[in-house]
């Protein structure tokens, strides 16, 4: 990726960030540097409390920081932090009032977006993310791994150029788990969306990651910045390869385990 | 509709039958006096009575309960809006509403009467005054339990505060609006009920006192049906307006 290393579409550098309760001063993030080409997924591992979820919200421009600086877009990837961010929880956070397809469209409505093509490139998403079939189901009638998946849709809705996931597996069965790493890393290839992923888990931050970044807690610093070379496309063989392994141990060791 | 529901109606209508017929079986066998208990025969006999005005005393009854809840309904969930735009109004309003709360409706009443004078209108402030704080809680809690995370996705969206209102808050509010509404109804019957007790020259509790003199238990038990009866009405609509709107998984049980 030498395009990459020429513009990179997220540039952190310096980032810190101290949650004050009282005369308690909280360090949440303190630090971070790192660099996110266009169309890469990058994993940000570490424990709880380690500031990732913070990181995530300083990034969708939801929470503001203290100091250090943080870009979005390059001029081969413009970005608009109105319309080019989607977000997907741990929590799926359907509207329970609303059929998957109205649910999908939330975005393309608070954006106004054109309603027929929307609903269209909803049908599209809901077809490649395994749900076709289901636009007209409450969430209540999906199973946990569906409606996450619906809520992946619902990211995608508005075609943002950034995907913010905040452990979005992290409440799924292990099997269902698995197997949503797998869909993600076909959604990613086929959408061609950067996507930014939270997670907790060191063997799914390195099975999806281009790059992983290590953020420890107490003191929370970012430990380090690892890009992982593993053989594409990547499927569960690549879990209990040579490579896969000596990443993770090193991902283990600095989170001190 | 399934046979699991046709099931469940059965029984339901059932349950009613037999304590209509426990009751005319305990009367009738029990050898138990009319003043102390009619029959359901004699009961529904007291229908005929022209004297009763049964019709248009059930509309003043009527016309206080719907008037003073939907007067508390409009008041509860339109205060618990603003508490929703502006937590410095909650703040500054929501203890003072508490300690009011705390006052027993009911002996407002003859004060009611004092301000109002007789008649509907007292009453209707009886039945709003009592049936109103279920309502403001209820919605107050419903728009904070909204899921924040829902409101950071709209956020990253840069929705507007009323495109966040309209498609997020008031729909996940919704359930809770109702689950204080149903509370609500029943209270602004009780409301209305001991507002005519406590002075009214119309309506069913007024003629519930006007028959008690003379010991026209069957009259007294008559007027308890229509009043329920008009309970029942309100909080059907209620029901039929929450199955209406609100989706079955989102309701509060």
């Amino acid at each position: 990726m030498s395009s990459a290393v020429a513009e990179p579409f997220i540039r952190v550098s310096g980032l810190s960030k101290v949650y004050r309760k009282g005369d308690q001063e909280h360090l949440a993030i303190v630090d971070a540097t790192f660099e996110v080409a266009a169309g890469e997924l990058v994993s940000l591992v570490g424990p709880s409390g380690c500031g990732k979820t913070t990181l995530l919200k300083i990034l969708a421009g939801l929470q503001d920081y203290d100091s250090g600086d943080v870009q979005i877009g390059s001029s081969t990837h413009p970005f608009d932090p109105s319309r080019d961010i989607g977000m997907v929880f741990q929590q799926a956070l359907l509207l329970k009032w609303r059929r998957v397809l109205q649910n999908v469209l939330l975005p393309a409505e608070i954006l106004g977006l054109p309603v027929r093509e929307s609903q269209e490139r909803a049908r599209d998403l809901l077809a490649m993310v395994g749900l076709a079939g289901c636009e007209d189901k409450y969430p209540y009638e999906l199973s946990g791994g569906m409606q996450q998946r619906a809520a992946i849709a619902r990211a995608l809705i508005h075609d943002p150029k950034l995907v913010l996931m905040d452990e979005p597996f992290g409440a799924l069965d292990a099997l269902t788990r698995e197997k949503m790493n797998l869909e993600l890393l076909n959604i990613w290839k086929k959408s061609g969306k950067t996507i930014v992923f939270v997670t907790h888990g060191i063997a799914e931050a390195v099975f999806l990651g281009t790059r992983v970044v290590v953020l420890t807690a107490g003191p929370a610093r970012m430990a380090d910045n690892i890009e992982i070379e593993l053989p594409e496309p990547r499927t569960l063989d690549v879990k209990t390869s040579e490579a896969f392994g000596e990443y993770s141990r090193r991902i283990y060791h600095l989170l001190g385990l | 509709m399934t046979s699991d529901t046709m099931r469940r109606y059965a029984l339901a209508i059932l349950a009613h039958v037999a304590l209509i017929a426990a009751w005319y079986a305990f009367v009738t066998y029990g050898h138990v006096p009319a003043y102390v208990m009619p029959s359901p025969l004699a009961t529904v006999a007291t229908l005929g009575g022209a004297n009763y005005a049964w019709v248009s005393n059930s509309l003043v009854t009527a016309n206080e309960i719907f008037g003073g809840y939907f007067l508390a309904v409009l008041v509860g969930v339109t205060i618990a809006i603003v508490f929703s735009w502006s937590s410095t109004a909650e703040a500054a309003a929501m203890p003072l509403l508490v300690s009011l709360n705390m006052i027993p409706k009911v002996a407002l009443g003859p004060l009611f009467i004092v301000w109002f004078s007789y008649g509907i209108f007292p009453n209707t402030i009886i039945a709003f005054s009592i049936s109103f704080f279920p309502i403001l809680l209820n919605t107050v809690r419903g728009f904070r339990e909204v899921e924040p995370e829902l409101l950071e996705l709209v956020r990253s969206l840069r929705s507007s505060k009323w495109q966040t209102f309209t498609k997020i808050q008031l729909p996940s509010a919704l359930p809770y609006i109702f689950s204080g509404m149903k509370v609500g109804a029943i209270l602004a019957v009780a409301g209305a009920v001991v507002g005519e007790f406590l002075g009214s020259s119309r309506g069913l509790g007024y003629l519930m006192l006007q028959v008690q003199v003379t010991l026209d238990t069957a009259a007294m038990f008559m007027a308890v049906i229509l009043i329920t009866l008009i309970g029942v009405v309100l909080y059907g609509m209620v029901i039929g307006l929450e199955r209406l709107v609100v989706v079955r998984d989102a309701r509060v049980q």
